[in-house]
């Protein structure tokens, strides 16, 4: 087994009646990588969490650490670490007790067990808070006791369900960084769950997009972004507006189409190769400029403007009725002004190519 | 819907609960229906033929929905009044209006024995004013019936409307005001259908209780037939092929009412009981307030005579008081003998082992049932939680025949041996009698708990036993001290059940002060009575402590 290779899901599916909520799911893990599973609701992450915990068991397929296979093992036994969503402290203990809790049943002598949990304590800044009772702790406070009582049994790999959800959003920003340290100071292998692109992208090395059940692409931020793998991606991750298009042919680097009665050529990475025909793009606002309207160029009605601090992004609505979001300066132009849309050279990973959507 | 390793666990349960909730109840329907080994009609056409028994039917189902009805004009004013003004003393006074609620049946009964009856302070008191031989009135039959069922049973309405009042959000008010809506109207239209719920519940309670009600009619009952007395009678005639039949009927009539009250309430209200309940209006007219204080006071007064009355009789000599209004001498002598003399003591000692067995062995049970049906989703949920509830929903004359009937033989092929006589039979009729408050609070509680607490123990290692041990059951302990309290109260002030099942050597306090009273020991019988209701006034506190304290 390689060192890429310490957590493994293996073709994992999980029926509830008649709904798959995990359909064929494979993906691997290093040791002390940080997997994001990104999703809407209902598309599975939750389900899959709780299989790698044991909460649930697959119908098929096999979860394997470090080179164990643990599918048939009980929660119990797994030496898996959690977060849970709502931190699921035993409000009856107070901090160490919660912490220890892991620790107990393992051999450990009293003082080897309050080591730890001074130690578990220190990890997450709470040295201190032992004896504090449950109730008396902030939420972030309370999110880093369950980080701490997760880590204290030192687990084989650490489990976090949407971890920031209950913390309010200026402080989201700062744990996020602050959990990212701290399990690579730790270096545990983690899997954490999240519908919020920001938290996957951030705290994540590697991110999963799951729709459905099913699991649509894995790859760094960058490569979901610059290459994602298919229309529902594109659309998922990060802002994008998609138009019907022709594909009329190729270009010495990509393809050529046309729209709106304006033809544009547009660069595609290897692979990603669109049949001639109709077909859909998708542009991020980045990747289109602004012009004036005129013959030959795609044009269309200001509807809206988006303020995002730097720039605006234009809703523009096209001749044929489809909507472009484009970016330009704050005071490009005012809705009701008629504007010619052109691709940015710059952003050429902005404009990707997707078959028509069969359904 | 996965069962995980808690078949056998259900299984388990279901088997003890059906061998001692529903075989015993089974058991006697089919001896209402044999005779001398054989399948006979005898017994329902013996019961049909008797105009006696059908008058017990009818009284004990009119007595019933009188009580309803009295009850709910009793205690649903009262909760108006105290949960929507606010005026001098009316939060004390709020309090003591559910103070009835601290009497065991049997010692409310004494009580209004002492002070309503033929020789009561208040036949003494309107002798002497009128100079009369004798007393006007007979503190007997239906009236004297439903007069202890109305001051005991109110409770329910005027405790079930105040929760439903206090659940109700201020909004729902101002909402109503904003739409033009008068108080009439408000009323009438909002909080009336809201409340809904709430009086239907008390209703099924107050009907419950009154039907299979025991201590009145048996005190008080004289000429007047319910069934519960006239079951007892007829066992006591050793007719047991009728009682059965009695106990059948009796118990059709409990399911009929239930079902009837069950439907009323079928669509749940929901929704409008977040936010804040409205805060008490306070009275500004100087008379009313001074009005409603008084009249307030003057009920306190008069709800808190048969407390009052207890206590005074209680430290009365033997032999001391005869004629006059007030007894000439008092003594803690009747308290002594209860802690000194062997026999005396011997029945506080035997209600309080066999209470708390009874208790504790529902609280395991309960335990059981919350963890089988609450945590997994079990198939045999649904059975466990009916089982549970059946005893609730049969009198208690009812399950002590059942009981009497399925462990008075020793036939283990057909599970049956004999209880009957032997200390064990009370504490197990205390324990099924309980299952139903018992069970209620512990699986109420389990439904609190969050699942994913389980979930956390069982990832850092804590199996089944040490999850329970270390988690759950410290969690529950507010549900299993309401539930246990309540059940330790209701078996240790029992008198239904132990009337129809006691020995001598088991013989519990309600037992006791029935032979104190007949042996003109009123002293003795209302010390019993007022530890009774000492006991049950201090679970009371405790709960609402807790309930206050959040």
């Amino acid at each position: 087994m390689g060192a890429d290779r310490f957590l493994v899901l293996e073709h994992l599916t999980r029926r509830f009646g008649a709904v798959t909520a995990v359909d064929d799911v494979s993906i691997s893990l290093a040791a002390g990588e940080i997997l994001a599973l990104l999703g809407p609701s209902g598309s599975g992450k939750t389900t899959i969490l709780r299989l790698l915990a044991g909460f649930e068991a697959p119908d098929t397929g096999r979860v394997i650490v470090g080179g164990d296979d643990v599918t048939g093992l009980a929660p119990v036994a797994r030496r898996f670490g959690m977060v849970f969503q709502h931190y699921a402290l035993f409000p009856h203990l107070d901090v160490a007790g919660n912490v220890g809790f892991g620790l107990e049943g393992r051999g450990m002598s009293e003082p080897q067990k309050r080591a730890r949990i001074e130690e578990s304590l220190a990890l997450v800044d709470l040295a201190g808070y032992a004896d504090r009772r449950i109730g008396q702790l902030s939420g972030g406070q309370q999110q880093r006791v369950a980080l701490a009582r997760a880590l204290a049994p030192e687990p084989r790999v650490l489990l976090l369900d949407e971890p920031l959800s209950n913390l309010d959003p200026a402080l989201r920003e700062r744990t996020r960084r602050e959990i990212r340290e701290l399990i690579h100071r730790v270096g545990t292998t983690t899997v954490f769950v999240t519908h919020e692109q920001d938290e996957a992208f951030d705290l994540g090395d590697r991110v999963a997009v799951l729709r459905n059940g099913r699991l649509e692409q894995a790859g760094t931020p960058e490569e979901l972004y610059g290459q994602p793998a298919n229309a529902f991606v594109a659309g998922f991750v990060g802002r994008s507006a998609a138009v019907p298009v022709q594909v009329t042919g190729n270009t010495e680097r990509g393809v050529r189409i046309a729209l709106f009665g304006a033809e544009w050529d547009i660069p595609q990475r290897e692979g990603g190769a669109v049949k001639p025909g109709p077909a859909m793009l998708h542009a991020r606002p980045e990747a289109l400029w602004l012009r004036e309207p005129g013959p030959g160029v795609v044009s269309g009605v200001v509807r809206g403007r988006r303020f995002t601090g730097a720039g605006a992004a234009y809703q523009v609505e096209l001749d044929g009725g489809s909507i472009l979001e484009v970016g330009a300066a704050p005071g490009a132009a005012q809705p009701g002004d008629r504007v010619g849309i052109v691709p940015s050279r710059r952003a050429s990973g902005g404009l990707h190519l997707f078959p028509m959507d069969r359904r | 819907m996965r069962v995980r390793g808690a078949g056998a666990g259900a299984v388990a349960l279901i088997a003890l609960l059906v061998w001692l909730v529903a075989y015993p109840l089974l058991l006697t329907l089919i001896e209402g229906l044999r005779s001398d080994g054989a399948w006979t009609l005898e017994h329902v056409r013996a019961f049909a033929a008797r105009p006696t028994e059908l008058q017990a039917l009818w009284g004990s189902l009119w007595i019933s929905i009188a009580s309803v009805i009295l009850a709910a004009l009793i205690g649903v004013p009262l909760a108006l009044l105290f949960s929507r003004y606010d005026f001098p003393g009316s939060r004390l006074f709020g309090t003591i209006v559910a103070l009835p609620a601290v009497l065991p049946p049997l010692v409310g009964v004494i009580a209004f024995l002492f002070l309503y009856g033929e020789s009561g302070f208040l036949a003494h008191l309107v002798r002497r004013v009128f100079g009369l031989d004798e007393t006007p009135w007979r503190f007997q039959g239906a009236s004297a019936i439903l007069l202890v069922h109305a001051y005991s049973m109110y409770v329910y309405f005027y405790l079930f409307t105040r929760a439903g009042l206090a659940a109700l959000d201020a909004s729902v008010y101002e909402a109503a005001a904003s739409l033009g809506a008068g108080r009439w109207r408000t009323f009438t239209r909002v909080v009336v259908p809201l409340l809904r719920p709430h009086l239907a519940g008390a209703a099924m309670l107050t009907f419950m209780t009154s039907l299979a009600s025991f201590s009145a009619p048996y005190i008080f009952g004289g000429g007047f037939r319910v069934m519960t007395t006239q079951i007892v009678a007829t066992r006591l005639n050793g007719d047991d092929g009728l009682a059965m039949v009695e106990t059948v009927s009796l118990t059709i009539v409990a399911l009929i009412g239930l079902w009837l009250l069950r439907r009323t309430d079928a669509e749940e209200v929901v929704g409008g009981s977040k936010g804040a309940a409205p805060r008490p209006v306070p009275v500004t007219s100087p008379t009313m307030r001074s009005l409603l204080a008084v009249i307030s006071a003057l009920l306190a007064v008069v709800l808190l005579l048969p407390h009052l009355t207890l206590l005074l009789v209680s430290f009365v000599p033997l032999g001391t008081w005869t004629t006059e209004a007030l007894p000439p001498a008092y003594s803690t002598g009747n308290y002594l003998t209860l802690l000194r003399d062997p026999v005396r003591a011997r029945p506080l000692a035997n209600s309080l082992w066999m209470a708390s067995a009874a208790t504790a062995a529902a609280l395991v049970i309960a335990i059981a049932a919350g963890a089988l049906t609450v945590r997994r989703r079990t198939r045999g949920a649904r059975a466990i939680e009916t089982l549970i509830a059946l005893p609730w929903a049969v009198p208690g004359t009812v399950f002590a025949i059942a009981l009497a009937a399925a462990f008075s033989v020793d036939s283990p092929a057909t599970l049956r041996l004999i209880l009957v006589g032997t200390i064990w039979i009370l504490p197990l009729a205390y324990l099924i009698r309980n299952l139903p408050i018992t069970g209620r609070a512990v699986v109420a509680g389990f439904r609190r708990l969050d699942p994913s607490l389980d979930e956390a123990a069982a990832s850092l290692g804590a199996g089944k036993g040490r999850t329970l041990r270390r988690v759950t059951i410290p969690l529950l302990r507010p549900a299993l001290l309401a539930g246990g309290t309540l059940a330790f109260v209701t078996a240790f002030g029992d008198f239904v059940t132990s009337i129809m099942l006691y020995t001598y050597d088991t013989r519990p306090v309600s037992l006791e002060i029935l032979s104190s009273l007949r042996q003109s020991d009123v002293g003795v019988a209302a010390a019993y009575g007022v530890v009774l209701m000492l006991v049950s006034a201090t679970v009371f506190a405790l709960g609402a402590e807790r309930g206050s304290g959040g």
